[in-house]
């Protein structure tokens, strides 16, 4: 027999994987049994206000102006609607018309996560750390099928059928993918939602 | 173009090496003894005139009365290929030596063909699930999984 070289083995082969991927599976577990429902959309709260009068001042629109202009995403393309995500990002469709053009690599310095793809349960935990980090306020939309409902792959037991399952959606965009001009589309939608929010202290608490 | 090996020809060398091992053999693959399947792995890439040193593709299909773990395999050296594999019968956890030792390419491969379809390698190195996370029931794509 020839000599074989003497790599490691796949990854985990270290001491103490046994235990993470344990902990790992558990995570998932509680994530996957504890959210067996879609969360609320957050603009329930539209409804009540208009219902309750109350005022918007101007301080809030201008709030709200600068606020819209300046949303910063964070990176979450898990699919192939990343791509369609990047081609919103690069000079065609270029989504720095919006001052958007900051794809953050930390959440920590981001307003908006556009989860742009397929969630897999092994990957939800992940997505909600990612938006726990963030700070307020934040926004989320859900580009394409997948990430509104589980598209194709609703019924698959390693999918998770809608985002909105794990964090609250501002903006659901359809579309397999959708198109640049849709995801503009829906940026321009959030933006008129975040003028509407106006000081956001409505999503605090 | 590669040319695919009478699997016949290559049974009757096996059968000298390494006797009682092909069950099966045919004009496009080789079926052979689950015991047995680290030997012959072993003799198909390092016989001359076969010297299967790749392996394209490892994977398994549920036929429910059986679990067939499928190797395809060439040669970079004489462009030829051959698909072997081999029929895990019974109803318990079919187990089958791993052939990582003589491809590493079937490191993942194996630990693949074991989430999806519960396959145990013996003998691979580090054999758990590789897209399911540990503690997942059921392997998805047997047909007793239901969803």
């Amino acid at each position: 027999m020839a000599m074989m070289p003497s790599l490691p083995p796949s990854s985990g082969s270290g001491q103490g994987w046994e235990e993470l991927d344990r902990n790992e599976g558990l995570d998932i577990e509680q994530l996957r049994v504890g959210s067996p429902d879609a969360l609320a959309d957050p603009d329930a709260w539209i409804d009540e206000e208009v219902k309750r009068g109350v005022l918007v001042t101007s301080l809030d629109a201008l709030l709200g102006w600068g606020r819209r202009y300046s949303v910063w995403p964070v990176a979450f393309g898990l699919a192939c609607c990343g791509m369609e995500m990047v081609a919103t990002a690069a000079s065609r469709f270029d989504i720095a018309r919006f001052g958007m053009e900051v794809f953050r690599a930390s959440p920590r310095q981001a307003d908006l996560m556009i989860v742009a793809g397929t969630l897999c349960w092994k990957m939800a935990p992940a997505l909600k750390r990612i938006y726990d980090q963030m700070p307020e306020p934040k926004w989320v939309v859900a580009m394409g099928q997948c990430a509104i409902s589980g598209g194709p792959f609703e019924e698959y037991v390693a999918v998770v059928p809608g985002v909105n399952h794990i964090v609250p959606v501002d903006v659901y965009i359809p579309g397999c993918p959708p198109r640049p001009e849709s995801l503009l589309h829906g940026l321009r939608m959030l933006h008129r939602k975040i003028q509407k929010e106006g000081s956001g202290l409505k999503r605090l608490g | 173009m590669t040319q695919p090996l009478s699997g016949k020809e290559v049974a009757e060398r096996i059968q000298d090496q390494v006797p009682g091992a092909v069950l099966l053999a045919d004009g496009a693959c080789i079926c052979v003894r689950p015991g047995s399947v680290a030997q012959v792995a072993q003799f198909l890439k390092e016989a001359a005139g076969l010297e299967m040193d790749y392996l394209n593709n490892l994977t398994a299909a549920d036929y429910l009365d059986y679990v067939e773990v499928v190797y395809h395999l060439s040669s970079l050296k004489h462009n030829h290929s051959l698909t072997m594999k081999v029929q895990c019968w019974g109803p318990d956890e079919p187990e089958v030596p791993s052939v990582y030792p003589v491809w590493r390419g079937a490191d993942l491969q194996e630990r693949e063909c074991y989430d999806m379809f519960g396959v145990r390698f013996v003998g691979h190195p580090n054999p758990k699930r590789i897209l399911f996370w540990e503690g997942f029931e059921g392997h998805v794509l047997r047909k007793e999984f239901i969803a």
